[in-house]
């Protein structure tokens, strides 16, 4: 396994190496120790590996992620994975704003909560929560899906599209235009897979869905509300 | 009935009774396209003082005058450089037809200048016709991924737009094609509303580790643009360079936008002009004039536009309306196969006229500028655009040397305050020029 240490590298330094120095060699194994918070660690990479950062990253880890397989052994920051197009990041620990936020691919799991806007304008990537989300979570998410173990903040999915949500605990309310929906045979598959992706284990019966009552999907130009 | 007896309302003038009456027929506030239809102190309310006894003017037509603009010097490893200073500004795939993103990437090859994406993406066409692309990451995210910001020549990182500041945007269903749907993952048919902020920052100090990250992903090697809409605009450039931004675009209220509540285009922002002016402020104010440069937008039509705009402190100017009329928008007619076809009763039945319309958020352009639909954006060939685009920015770069030559400058850069008067008193105090014959700038100087 390839070791790269952020007390001896600069994140600079981490990101050119995993840009252009990693496609050219062997190594698909990787870590990166003394992590200490940093901002922006690994963010770009576009080669097929798996990724140790062990110890709490800072804000956009695993930013534009494409391929590569990514486990954070602690915190993660704001915009954990955002923008994602492929691969997976895993934060074994929690996760602050933003999570995932629009992700177009791959799949983000976190054990613990995340903060506010969790899964905010995602484009098709898969979240799974093992813990409770905060609130205004998958506003305006496009397409994708979300487990959520635990509880769902204020004004969940406000305004969303095609993203649909499945939520254990509690919801503390509902954004603009969701809505409880009843879960299908198709609903507890997809969770199961998500689950068993994430290693959580929960009875996919026990989830409620919601997705977009599509009441905001046209503005209607033409109206005439005068009789 | 004489006449005194027909006299009209100022405040409740036929315009405002006719938004009334809409008002209380739909319930809904007018969503339109294009920008600003008021008056509003402007570039026109500036004039030059050329050369004559106490300046050397260089002579209008041969003499050399260098307008070579480099942009993003401040930490990029490859800074942007053009032929002129003016450039194409942000329009989406999806607003505009793919036809006339090519046409305007073409155009810009053609004069050594850069072209700019928008919301929904980046298309093939776009990217093999512009030699310089500026890449915008705005709060929707529509279409934003990594392999096209390798693709890019610059970033353009995009917290506001002039005619709708802290309103986002929107594209209407009717233009949400397959295409454009695919490229946005949103079904066919639907409203596309672009958020109004960011998703994953929230303040200016976030706004910094975003600018990183964009850095890191490119490995430090492309400009970073920041683009605001021009409403505190002093205090928001402050913020910008604080973020690492290497250049800065502020647009004015003058800007045009594809789709937008009409009482944002009228009501937020403030104009081109007095947004310029705080924006150098705020350069000077932090030692940052030459390192960080600006590029203004909002309403620049002319190479006397531009001269000024330069002349004020602007590195650059982004243009969007006046490209887009150069193509054909409110044009009476359309050029197709090598003729001028009428446009009339495609106006007509959107209850306009040529010259009126603002109907591009209906997707039924006449003219094939702002449309998907799939007989109206033939209207524009590609080639036929490019070549009136080139043209149109030919004629403002040639009027842009030959106002620099006048004030004896041998490179349109070196244009300078000290160039310009202004012929209003409110043109003066928020440009803080000089009222023309006088040495008075209202709120700097006193009166004499």
């Amino acid at each position: 396994m390839e070791s790269l240490d952020l007390e001896q590298m600069s994140v600079r330094d981490i990101n050119q190496y995993l840009h252009n120095t990693l496609p050219e060699t062997n190594v698909t194994e990787l870590e990166i120790v003394n992590p200490t918070g940093e901002h922006n660690i690994a963010v770009g990479i576009n080669t097929e590996c798996s990724l140790d950062v062990r110890g709490h990253a800072g804000y956009y880890l695993g930013g534009m992620n494409k391929k590569a397989n990514i486990t954070v052994h602690g915190n993660a920051g704001n915009g954990v994975a955002e923008n994602m197009m492929s691969g997976s990041v895993h934060v074994k620990g929690f996760a602050s704003a933003a999570a995932g936020a629009s992700g177009h691919g791959g799949t983000l799991v976190i054990d613990g909560d995340t903060g506010l806007r969790c899964g905010i304008s995602m484009k098709g990537i898969d979240i799974v929560v093992g813990g409770s989300i905060g609130n205004f979570s998958g506003f305006m998410a496009q397409a994708g899906r979300m487990v959520i173990c635990g509880d769902a903040g204020e004004g969940l999915a406000d305004s969303l599209y095609e993203a649909v949500f499945y939520v254990k605990g509690t919801i503390k309310s509902l954004g603009a235009d969701a809505q409880l929906e009843s879960m299908t045979d198709a609903d507890h598959k997809a969770v199961q897979e998500l689950l068993d992706f994430a290693g959580f284990e929960h009875d996919p019966k026990e989830f409620k869905r919601v997705a977009s009552a599509k009441q905001l999907y046209n503005w209607n130009a033409d109206a005439d509300q005068e009789y | 009935m004489s006449k005194h007896h027909l006299e009209e309302s100022v405040g409740f003038s036929s315009k405002t009774r006719d938004y009334i009456q809409r008002a209380s027929s739909t319930g809904l506030y007018e969503i339109r396209g294009i920008g600003a239809k008021r008056a509003l102190p402007s570039f026109d309310d500036l004039v030059f003082l050329a050369g004559s006894a106490s300046r050397y003017p260089l002579e209008g037509y041969r003499e050399k005058c260098t307008t070579k603009t480099v942009l993003g010097t401040r930490f990029a490893k490859k800074p942007i450089v053009l032929d002129t200073p003016i450039t194409i500004a942000g329009m989406s795939f999806g607003a505009l037809s793919a036809n006339v993103k090519e046409s305007l990437g073409m155009a810009a090859t053609n004069m050594g200048t850069s072209t700019t994406t928008g919301d929904g993406g980046m298309t093939p066409e776009e990217r093999n016709s512009s030699k310089t692309l500026v890449y915008q990451c705005l709060p929707s995210r529509y279409g934003f991924n990594p392999d096209d910001v390798r693709k890019a020549d610059a970033i353009e990182l995009v917290i506001g737009q002039g005619a709708k500041p802290g309103g986002g945007g929107m594209l209407l269903g009717q233009k949400v094609n397959a295409r454009v749907a695919s490229m946005r993952t949103l079904p066919q048919g639907v409203d596309q509303r672009s958020a109004c902020r960011h998703p994953d920052w929230t303040g200016p100090d976030d706004l910094a580790i975003k600018v990183a990250e964009l850095r890191e992903l490119t490995d430090w090697e492309k400009p970073i643009y920041i683009k605001i809409g021009a409403t505190r605009v002093y205090h928001d450039v402050k913020l910008a360079v604080h973020a690492g931004a290497d250049v800065i675009v502020v647009d004015g209220m003058q800007g045009g936008t594809a789709a937008t509540q009409t009482v944002f285009i009228e009501h937020i922002g403030i104009p081109t002009l007095a947004a310029l002016r705080q924006a150098v402020e705020a350069l000077e104010d932090m030692d940052m004039i030459g390192t960080v440069q600006l590029i203004v937008s909002g309403g620049i039509r002319s190479g006397a536009d531009v001269a000024k705009a330069l002349a004020m402190g602007a590195d650059a100017v982004a243009i969007g309306q006046g490209a887009m009329i150069s193509l054909g928008c409110n044009n009476d007619t359309y050029i197709k196969d090598g003729a001028h076809h009428s446009a009339e009763a495609d106006y007509a039945a959107l209850d306009t006229k040529a010259g009126f319309c603002h109907h591009c958020h209906t997707g039924k352009c006449p003219t094939g500028v702002a449309t998907q639909d799939p007989i109206l954006e033939q209207r524009i060939e590609p080639k036929v655009g490019a070549k009136r685009v080139t043209n149109y920015l030919k004629t403002l770069t040639m009027e842009l040397t030959t106002v620099a030559r006048a004030c004896g400058k041998s490179n349109v850069h070196h244009l300078e305050r000290e160039d310009l008067v202004c012929l209003t008193l409110e043109s003066a105090a928020m440009a803080k020029l000089p009222l023309a014959g006088t040495s008075w700038i209202p709120g700097v100087t006193e009166a004499k």
